[in-house]
């Protein structure tokens, strides 16, 4: 029989059912609910067969592992080779105190490291400045200073270790402290291995951690580019995020069509600088979220793989299959996690941990159960990154590459995410593309309505949510207080008095100087970044040299 | 025809998650008040002197960063320096349990924390903007 013939058959066969067993079931227990939906609102049918693929190919739509279009992951041997990295983001309080985090956190086996900053440091001000008020190391480690880049480090190996930190708007200075930082223990920067977010498009998009207009920061993350692949090139120059596009509200359709549209954008300015597209799209990484809805999640990484594979392959010429690899971390939903029984967050991290692995990440962060609350503390952590080891090592999950592959929901799933993101590419593009898009404010609007809808379906009870909306007990949860301490406040502004002290003042005014004159012009800013730095220059120093040539960013205000 | 309920919504400090300010703005105007928005990183100062220029009935502050003991309180003085002690304001956010009765005491009248409906939130700004004579 023909394939053709075989699908006849089979809707014959389908006929059948839905008039007789289908039927019955039916009239003897109808359906909990009129329709079915994902937790992006997607619908559901009650069942996938193999005509809901019909009239696709198999071979292009999957191909093999490691191969074109990577569909089941980028890897032929995928966990079987090496397990994903186990990448626990961590950050409060001073250096010191991160830095014990860290080395706790590797004593238990984590694999990766990932710093989480303060809210000053990610929007480029010193602990010491006037708007960082009240902000010190409440939701990430305050890292001014070269110094207090070299504590956050103090006894850990560089040269080994792969560092992933999330910094945008300021991405290129605290890149610099940690190649000086590097550089002074004497690690050559070719061994250096890590990743910085940079990702500014997501940032005026969800994160709103911005701080210099569109096109000047496109002009820092090119600069990066363009350093990296010369000087540091083991260092992926940015995470393309779809994380905080999905925090913020968004669909996992928007999540994947927005993230990849950014990535494109950045392909674009990339090769518009002069750059071989080979030279740096092996270095372009990506973040995605691990939401509540197991299979729409895995299908999200699948498409995503497949769409990056072939706009690299096809529509940027990039002809090293390394440019075609979608390489990702991943973490869970920290949206989902609720304050109401908050040990029963650890089950919903599981699921989502899950998610991402059936989905072939590369990395993983597992939230906290205690984060609807605050940064989390040491147990809470453990046992975050315990559910990350039993997946590893005790679910099975890992033994296999791409489990799901060839699912009817999961497959179907995957191409109609694929579909989606491409009208959602047309839209972008009849807006202008991507920067004109942020300004008109389409990306912060899409994601709000997305938002106020989940939203308003849990206040309808529409959707579940276990002890917050049903399922509700009446009880004062527990959860141990972690305190960023005075004391690290009061040591941090210390340091840095004794950092604007004890530097040789003329070397590092002239540092700015240069660097304010090569952002005034047109040379990549990176190795003026990186004088600057050496010279001692702090982070909301140099910062502040960049604010005055380039302005700042005020974004349309909206809701 | 009964004059409408203005509230400000507010994101003091640096903190840009801008999710659940952006969702009550809207459950409020929704349920029929007027609401003035402020956008992101606001000082203490800059929200008061909205809420005054706006002629707000009550402030509902939004802070995720964990720098909410310092600038909520700080709202609650200046409105009081600027015998504006009369708006009310309320506070949301990643607010661990034993903040709560602190930020009670420095005159925050009501903390809403994750997984609070939206309802209670209305009825808190529809309760506020009543005493008010709204």
């Amino acid at each position: 029989m023909t394939d053709a013939e075989d699908l006849k058959a089979l809707e014959a066969r389908l006929k059948r059912w839905e008039e007789t067993s289908l039927k019955d079931s039916l009239k003897a227990l109808p359906e909990r609910r009129a329709t079915f939906v994902t937790t992006s609102s997607r619908p559901v049918r009650r069942l996938y067969t193999p005509l809901d693929l019909a009239g696709k190919s198999a071979a292009e739509r999957l191909g093999e592992p490691g191969e074109y279009p990577f569909t089941r992951g980028i890897h032929p041997t995928m966990y079987r080779g090496r397990l994903w990295t186990m990448r626990m983001f961590a950050g409060y309080g001073s250096a010191e105190d991160t830095n014990r985090r860290f080395k706790y956190l590797i004593d238990h086996g984590e694999t990766g490291l990932s710093v989480a900053f303060d809210m000053p440091t990610l929007y480029g001000y010193d602990t010491d400045a006037k708007e960082a008020k009240g902000e010190f190391g409440t939701c990430g480690v305050a890292v001014s200073s070269l110094e207090d880049m070299e504590i956050l480090f103090r006894g850990i190996d560089v040269g080994e270790v792969s560092t992933s930190m999330t910094i945008n708007s300021p991405a290129s200075v605290t890149w610099a402290m940690y190649l000086a930082m590097a550089e002074k223990r004497g690690v050559p920067l070719t061994k250096l291995r890590g990743t910085i977010q940079n990702d500014i498009l997501k940032e005026y998009e969800a994160q709103k951690e911005w701080i210099f207009p569109p096109e000047a920061s496109m002009r820092l993350v090119v600069d990066t580019f363009e350093f990296g692949a010369k000087q540091v090139p083991q260092w992926n120059t940015i995470s393309i995020s779809g994380y905080h596009i999905r925090e913020a509200g968004a669909t996992a359709a928007q999540e994947l069509a927005f993230t990849l549209a950014n990535g494109m954008e950045y392909v674009r300015w990339g090769i518009d600088r002069g750059l071989r597209v080979d030279d740096f799209a092996p270095r372009l990484s990506f973040f995605f979220n691990a939401h509540n809805d197991l299979f729409e999640e895995i299908a999200k990484y699948r498409a995503a793989r497949r769409i990056w594979a072939r706009e690299m392959r096809d529509t940027f010429a990039a002809k090293s299959p390394r440019s075609w690899l979608l390489r990702t971390h991943a973490q869970t939903a920290g949206v989902s996690l609720t304050a109401q029984q908050p040990e029963v967050n650890i089950v919903r991290t599981t699921i989502q941990a899950l998610a991402a692995v059936l989905g072939g990440t590369q990395s993983l962060h597992t939230n906290s159960y205690d984060e609807a609350y605050q940064v989390p503390n040491e147990k809470a952590v453990r046992v975050a990154l315990r559910t990350q080891q039993i997946l590893a090592h005790e679910s099975g999950v890992a033994n296999t590459v791409d489990p799901l592959g060839g699912s009817y929901y999961l497959e179907a799933l995957t191409d109609e995410l694929e579909e989606e993101a491409y009208r959602t590419f047309d839209r972008i593009q009849e807006l202008g593309g991507v920067i004109p898009a942020i300004r008109k404010g389409y990306f912060q609007q899409e994601i709000a309505n997305s938002a106020y809808r989940y939203q308003r379906e849990i206040e309808d009870k529409e959707r579940t949510i276990v002890g917050v909306n049903d399922f509700v007990v009446d009880e004062q949860p527990e959860v141990e207080r972690l305190k960023v301490s005075e004391a690290s406040y009061r040591a941090q502004l210390e340091r840095l008095k004794r950092t604007r002290k004890t530097r040789d003042a003329q070397k590092h005014a002239r540092a700015l100087d240069r660097l304010r004159n090569g952002c005034e012009g047109d040379d990549n800013t990176m190795p003026l970044i990186l004088d600057a730095v050496r010279a001692r220059a702090t982070l909301g120093e140099t910062c502040d040299v960049m604010r005055e040539v380039f302005g700042v960013w005020e974004e349309p205000l909206l809701y | 025809m009964p004059k409408k309920i203005r509230v400000l919504i507010a994101k003091p400090g640096l903190d840009g998650h801008d999710r659940g300010a952006k969702v009550i703005a809207r459950a409020l105007r929704d349920a029929g008040m007027e609401v003035i928005y402020t956008g992101l990183r606001q000082t203490p100062e800059d929200i008061v002197e909205a809420a005054i220029q706006e002629d707000v009935d009550a402030i509902g502050l939004s802070c995720l960063s964990g720098a909410h003991m310092v600038l909520f309180p700080d709202v609650v003085k200046l409105l009081k320096k600027r015998r504006a002690g009369d708006i009310l304001v309320a506070g949301g956010g990643i607010i661990p349990e034993d903040d709560v009765p602190k930020l009670k005491k420095a005159g925050i009248k009501a903390v809403f924390g994750p997984g609070t409906p939206l309802s209670d939130v209305v009825a808190f700004f529809q309760k506020a903007g009543k005493a008010k004579g709204a």
